[in-house]
């Protein structure tokens, strides 16, 4: 699914990445946890957190995801704008809760990342 | 035999509480990993073990280091820390337990995941500490 049509369909805010919202995810991890997110396979995926801070940008860093968006109306600071751009990174927010907008997303064929086999 | 001479060296000084440049030194290492053209899949297993060793020093410890070194046939993590130790190593590898404060939870880790997914991600892994005095992780992901 391409950036584009998620920002329209949740009516999301663009803070960074304006001029990449044709890049495509896959699938989406919807997650406050960031150890959580570090757990998974994150190729290509796209980040619903309520979170903002650093910490999110580093694990979106370190688990090559580009695409993020923070849910429950919340905005990212200067601060995590200009870590996120040396990433190369998008930025949304929706007003919609984390539930709503994964569902939302869901229901409009965007998968969640697979689950981990058993150990 | 050809020996496996250290390309690399680094180390990076961890201070407690620094969550403002917390994840600064995997982050360099992921670059320089990404420069050496290593493999994509190796490069997310040294990110994601290295990160989480970071934030324990970060979160858990006094302060410390993390140590990089890159070779021929493999990468090499040290994660040094002064600081109170694991009680319980066996607890501490398990998912979902935590000893971390609700201002770490607050800031998304605490989870209870980071030695579990340091220890998926890492080929070698050893664990030495000792209470009210230092943890040392020593890792490697084979190339």
């Amino acid at each position: 699914m391409k950036v584009q049509e998620i920002l329209e369909i949740l009516e999301c805010q663009c803070h960074l990445g304006k001029d990449s919202l044709d890049r495509e995810v896959h699938k989406a991890f919807g997650c406050d946890l960031m150890s959580d997110v570090l757990a998974f396979d994150t190729d290509k995926t796209l980040l619903l957190t309520g979170l903002i801070n650093n910490q999110v940008i580093r694990t979106a860093e370190m688990m090559d995801i580009s695409v993020i968006i923070f849910v429950r109306g919340k905005k990212p600071t200067k601060e995590v704008i200009e870590l996120a751009k040396i990433n190369n990174m998008i930025l949304l927010s929706t007003k919609h809760i984390l539930y709503t907008a994964c569902g939302i997303l869901y229901k409009n064929g965007l998968k969640g990342v697979p689950r981990r086999e058993e150990e | 035999m050809k020996e496996n001479h250290t390309i690399i060296r680094q180390e990076y000084d961890i201070i407690k509480n620094d969550f403002a440049r917390a994840g600064e030194a995997s982050s360099n290492i992921k670059k320089i990993l990404r420069q050496l053209g290593i493999d994509s899949a190796k490069i997310r297993k040294t990110a994601i073990a290295t990160y989480e060793a970071e934030m324990n020093i970060v979160i858990h410890s006094n302060g410390g280091k993390i140590i990089f070194s890159i070779s021929e046939d493999k990468i090499k993590i040290g994660a040094h820390d002064r600081g109170p130790g694991i009680k319980d190593i066996g607890l501490a590898m398990q998912e979902g337990y935590s000893t971390a404060s609700n201002k770490v939870r607050e800031l998304g880790f605490g989870a209870g995941m980071g030695l579990p997914n340091i220890k998926r991600c890492a080929d070698n892994l050893t664990i030495d500490s000792k209470e009210g005095e230092y943890t040392r992780l020593d890792m490697e992901i084979l190339l």
